[in-house]
């Protein structure tokens, strides 16, 4: 069976669900080998092992996150080969794809993105044009890459647990041909989870007219993200990184909740294949009731806040 | 002032967004018909003129290349990008390029660009964010590998001095300050600037403007490396998905909340 090489970045105290995603389908495909850059803590090593990785390759490097990807998609490719992987699997973040793409260049390996289902001979499914298609593409080369979207998959660990080996692997420089992150001011988190992985997302656009309080204590009471329009970042209500379609993210999750967002073409290319669609718009005619499995023509400053207030009267 | 630049600009003819788009052939390649200069692409256009006007324009020597690789209505996009001010253009086109892969369409791009770097080399290499149809933002990062540049994508802010470039560029948990050498493949996002509509003086000024078109033997690259049989990919099926049709709506009378919390339950989305 074809190896299967999982590339888990800087997996922190404990691996992100997307992380057991990739795992979960890298063993459903071959024998399932890790590449992890960063520092590797117990738990996310054993985690590691209960997932089944046979093997972990690290990076010689410990200095590759002071560089934009083109140092890791070394070290991938070293680890690729180093482990004779058939498939390799990375997230479907804008870096990730940039990891893959460089990797893929180096490895001679087709190159797939935004993929949502991988069948056992390495066909990949995926969405195409903003959602209107759907397809399914293979790579012609002996080796392919793929960037697999989150929430495509439940985590399960695997039925027997490993003991993986570590094996260093010798990363080439390429530093000098690198661009080289000279300063990071980290943001204020906002406890929420992560908007392209959030299974709920609270949306705003024009019509919150610069008050997305509403919206977050719904998104608060639901667990949800908080995305938004171009409108609305564009007014400078939310910062850019929550923006929504075509120029922004394109989210995927259970329930897309859409509040004063008339839903133009660009906006529905962000997330028109979300499972369910609750649109709040005060005009009728928006073009988001056209797409929304249970719309209200009214006043979301009104409907939210008594939404709210009712999930918290049912939970108690 | 300072050394005069030489910036190549990558410029897609793309469907036009606003309208549906479809898939056609047996290759299931986009449908091109209804097509315009990549919406995207106006930034990278917009940052390459103001770093090439803040060091004089085009009369001290700086030049802006629109480069564009696509079948005949790529020119299109060339010639509005020279409406918009780029001092010269290109079009690299080739029956065999149709149905390349992102593999194949970095190496015909990165042919082009040794091609027209060969008396002197280009300074920069600048693309929009994304194509806004194939949607895999893979060819700027393969184009660098290709051309063992460093690349920096989604930059915020750009500014070039003795031979480096700083960007900025804003992520989801942290924001970035980018140091690289030139030259340097560099993607910008619609955050980095307004861009400039053509003038009634830019339509006539490009009429004079020279637009080269480049073939595959021109730029050294065999039919074979490109196109459906050079790419490491290939699409198998392609469906379109059913559109989605309208649920119920209601109108508000003083319990649409509730009645959302109802349809919430019923789904077992709560």
């Amino acid at each position: 069976m074809a190896k299967v090489l999982v590339f888990i970045d800087n997996p922190g105290a404990a691996l992100k669900k997307s992380s057991l995603e990739l795992l979960t389908i890298a063993r459903s495909l071959g024998e399932t080998v890790a590449a992890v850059n960063g520092e590797l803590h117990d738990d996310a090593a054993s985690t590691l092992a209960a997932y089944g990785a046979q093997a972990l390759y690290r990076p010689s490097a410990t200095d590759l996150d002071d560089y934009l990807v083109g140092p890791k998609a070394a070290f991938l490719a070293a680890a690729a080969a180093a482990a004779g992987a058939g498939v390799v699997l990375a997230e479907n973040s804008a870096e990730g794809k940039e990891i893959a793409a460089r990797l893929g260049i180096r490895l001679g390996a087709g190159v797939i993105t935004d993929v949502v289902a991988v069948d056992p001979d390495g066909t990949a499914h995926k969405s195409v044009l903003a959602g209107s298609y759907t397809s399914a593409a293979k790579a012609v080369t002996p080796v392919s890459v793929l960037t697999v979207k989150p929430n495509s998959i439940t985590p399960e660990p695997a039925v027997t647990g490993t003991a993986p080996e570590s094996i260093t692997v010798q990363v080439p420089d390429v530093t000098a041909a690198a661009a080289r992150v000279t300063a990071r001011t980290d943001k204020p988190a906002s406890g929420r989870p992560d908007l392209s992985e959030a299974r709920i997302v609270v949306a705003g656009g024009r019509g919150v007219d610069g008050n997305f309080g509403p919206l977050e204590e719904l998104a608060d009471a639901l667990g949800a993200a908080i995305g938004a329009s171009r409108a609305a970042t564009d007014a400078g209500w939310i910062g850019h990184d929550a923006q929504i379609g075509q120029t922004g993210k394109t989210v995927a999750p259970q329930l897309y909740i859409s509040a004063g967002i008339s839903g133009a073409i660009q906006q529905k290319a962000g997330m028109q294949t979300a499972k369910v669609i609750v649109a709040v718009n005060k005009d009728a005619e928006s073009p988001v009731f056209e797409i929304a499995d249970f719309g209200i023509v009214g006043d979301l400053f009104q409907v939210l806040p008594q939404a709210t207030a009712e999930i918290k009267k049912r939970r108690g | 002032m300072e050394e005069t630049l030489k910036i190549i600009v990558l410029v897609k003819h793309v469907p036009d967004a606003q309208f549906d788009r479809h898939l056609t052939g047996e290759a299931n390649t986009v449908d091109r018909s209804e097509s315009i200069l990549s919406e995207l692409d106006e930034y990278a256009l917009e940052a390459a003129l103001q770093l090439t006007e803040a060091r004089g324009g085009e009369a001290a020597g700086n030049k802006v290349i629109a480069l564009s690789m696509g079948p005949a209505g790529a020119v299109n996009a060339v010639k509005k990008s020279l409406q918009i001010g780029a001092t010269e253009g290109v079009h690299l086109s080739d029956e065999a390029l149709a149905g390349s892969d992102a593999a194949a369409t970095s190496l015909a791009l990165a042919a082009a660009i040794r091609h027209l770097g060969a008396d002197v080399p280009a300074d920069l290499i600048l693309t929009g964010m994304a194509s806004t149809d194939g949607e895999t933002s893979l060819v700027p990062a393969q184009l660098a590998e290709r051309l063992g540049l460093p690349q920096v994508t989604f930059a915020a802010s750009l500014e070039l001095d003795a031979g480096k470039l700083t960007a900025r560029r804003d992520g989801d948990t942290h924001a970035d300050t980018i140091e690289a050498t030139l030259p340097a493949v560099v993607s910008v996002t619609d955050q980095i600037n307004d861009p400039r509509y053509p003038n009634f003086k830019g339509i006539m000024a490009a009429k004079k403007k020279t637009i080269t078109t480049l073939s595959l033997a021109d730029i050294g690259v065999d039919a074979a490396q490109v196109g459906q049989s050079g790419s490491w990919t290939a699409v198998e099926t392609a469906e379109a998905r059913p559109p989605r049709t309208a649920g119920t709506i209601i109108t508000d009378e003083g319990d649409a909340g509730i009645q959302l919390v109802e349809f919430l339950a019923a789904q077992k989305l709560l």
